[in-house]
C-alpha cells in the first residue's frame, strides 16, 4: 500500500493525484485479477498497471505543472541547519523537477524507494543493464542541473 | 555526452552502491587511473548519491493509511452496487417494454400503423441507448499507454 502510493507521487509529484491514482490502480488490478501471472510478483504487475494510469494522467493533464512534493529530511537531527536542509531539498525538487519523466522516474524508484536494479528491471521490463545504464546517465543529469 | 562501456557502468554502479568484489575493485580503480572523465563522474555522482541519500518521500501520516484501504473498499462495493443496479434496471426495463408492447397489440382501440410506429419508435429508442452506451464504453476502454511496458 505504501509503496503503490509513493510509486505514484514519484511519477505525478503531488499528495492528491498519487493517493487517487493509486487507488485506482488497486482497483483495476481487482477487476483484472484473472489476468495476473502468480508465478510473478504482484507488485511488479501492479506497478505496470500504476504507470499506465499515471502516464495517462500526464498526458491528460498537460497544463498542470509538475511538481514533485513531500520530500523530506530523513534525520531532522543531523547536523545541516534546518535553512541548509530546506535549501538542499528544494535545489532537489528543483532538478527533479526538470529531469523527462523516465529519469526520474528511475531516480526516484532507486534513490528515494530503495528498489534493488533487479526490481527496478522487473517492474519497467528492462534488462537489468538497461537499468544500470539508464541510471547513470539519469543522475548525470540531475548532477548537471544541480550545479 | 561520452558514452561509456556496459562494464565501465555496471562496475560503476556497484561503486556506488559499496558492492563491488575484491576483483572488481582492483578493475574499477584501474579504469578510475586511466580515464579521468569516469573519475570525475565517479566522484559527482557520489555526492548527488550522498544527498539523496538523506531524503525520503514524506510519510503522509497514520490518519491516511487508516483511509486509504477503507477508501478501496468503498469504490469496490460501490463499484458491485452500481452493477447490480444496472443488471436490474435492464431487466426490469426489458419486461416493461415487453409487457407495454404485449397491452398495445392486445388493444384494439389504437390502429395497426399506431401500433407499428410505437414499436418502430421503441426499437429505435432502444438501439440509440445502446449504441450510446457502446461508444462510451470504447472510448473509456482506449488506453494510449496499454502496450507500453516499459
Amino acid at each position: 500500500m505504501k509503496r503503490a502510493y509513493y510509486s505514484a507521487l514519484a511519477i505525478v509529484g503531488n499528495h492528491d493525484d498519487a493517493m487517487e491514482l493509486s487507488q485506482q490502480a488497486f482497483l483495476r488490478a481487482y477487476n483484472n485479477f484473472s489476468k495476473f501471472d502468480p508465478e510473478r510478483k504482484f507488485f511488479t504487475w501492479y506497478y505496470k498497471i500504476l504507470r499506465n494510469l499515471c502516464l495517462n494522467f500526464i498526458r491528460d493533464n498537460k497544463n498542470k505543472h509538475y511538481f514533485i512534493e513531500g520530500i523530506e529530511y530523513k534525520d531532522e537531527s543531523d547536523i545541516q541547519s534546518e535553512l541548509e536542509r530546506n535549501e538542499a531539498i528544494e535545489k532537489v525538487k528543483w532538478a527533479l523537477n526538470q529531469l523527462e519523466h523516465s529519469d526520474r522516474e528511475i531516480i526516484m524508484l532507486k534513490e528515494f524507494e530503495n528498489y534493488s536494479y533487479k526490481e527496478i528491471a522487473e517492474m519497467l521490463d528492462i534488462p537489468l543493464g538497461s537499468v544500470m545504464s539508464k541510471l547513470f546517465y539519469a543522475r548525470k543529469k540531475l548532477a548537471n542541473k544541480m550545479k | 555526452m561520452n558514452v561509456m562501456k556496459e562494464r565501465e557502468i555496471y562496475l560503476f554502479e556497484l561503486a556506488l552502491e559499496g558492492e563491488l568484489n575484491t576483483d572488481e575493485q582492483n578493475e574499477f580503480n584501474q579504469l578510475l587511473e586511466t580515464n579521468p572523465q569516469l573519475k570525475m563522474d565517479y566522484e559527482e555522482q557520489k555526492k548527488i548519491k550522498g544527498v539523496l541519500m538523506n531524503m525520503s518521500l514524506k510519510n503522509p501520516g497514520k490518519e491516511f493509511w487508516d483511509g486509504y484501504w477503507l477508501n478501496i473498499y468503498n469504490r469496490i462495493e460501490r463499484g458491485i452496487a452500481w452493477i447490480l443496479i444496472s443488471i436490474s434496471a435492464i431487466i426490469i426495463a426489458g419486461y416493461g417494454i415487453y409487457e407495454a408492447i404485449t397491452n398495445l397489440l392486445a388493444d384494439t382501440n389504437i390502429p395497426g400503423f399506431m401500433k407499428i410506429l410505437i414499436i418502430v419508435f421503441v426499437i429505435s429508442l432502444a438501439i440509440l441507448i445502446f449504441s450510446l452506451i457502446r461508444e462510451k464504453l470504447a472510448s473509456s476502454k482506449k488506453d494510449k499507454y496499454r502496450e507500453i511496458q516499459r
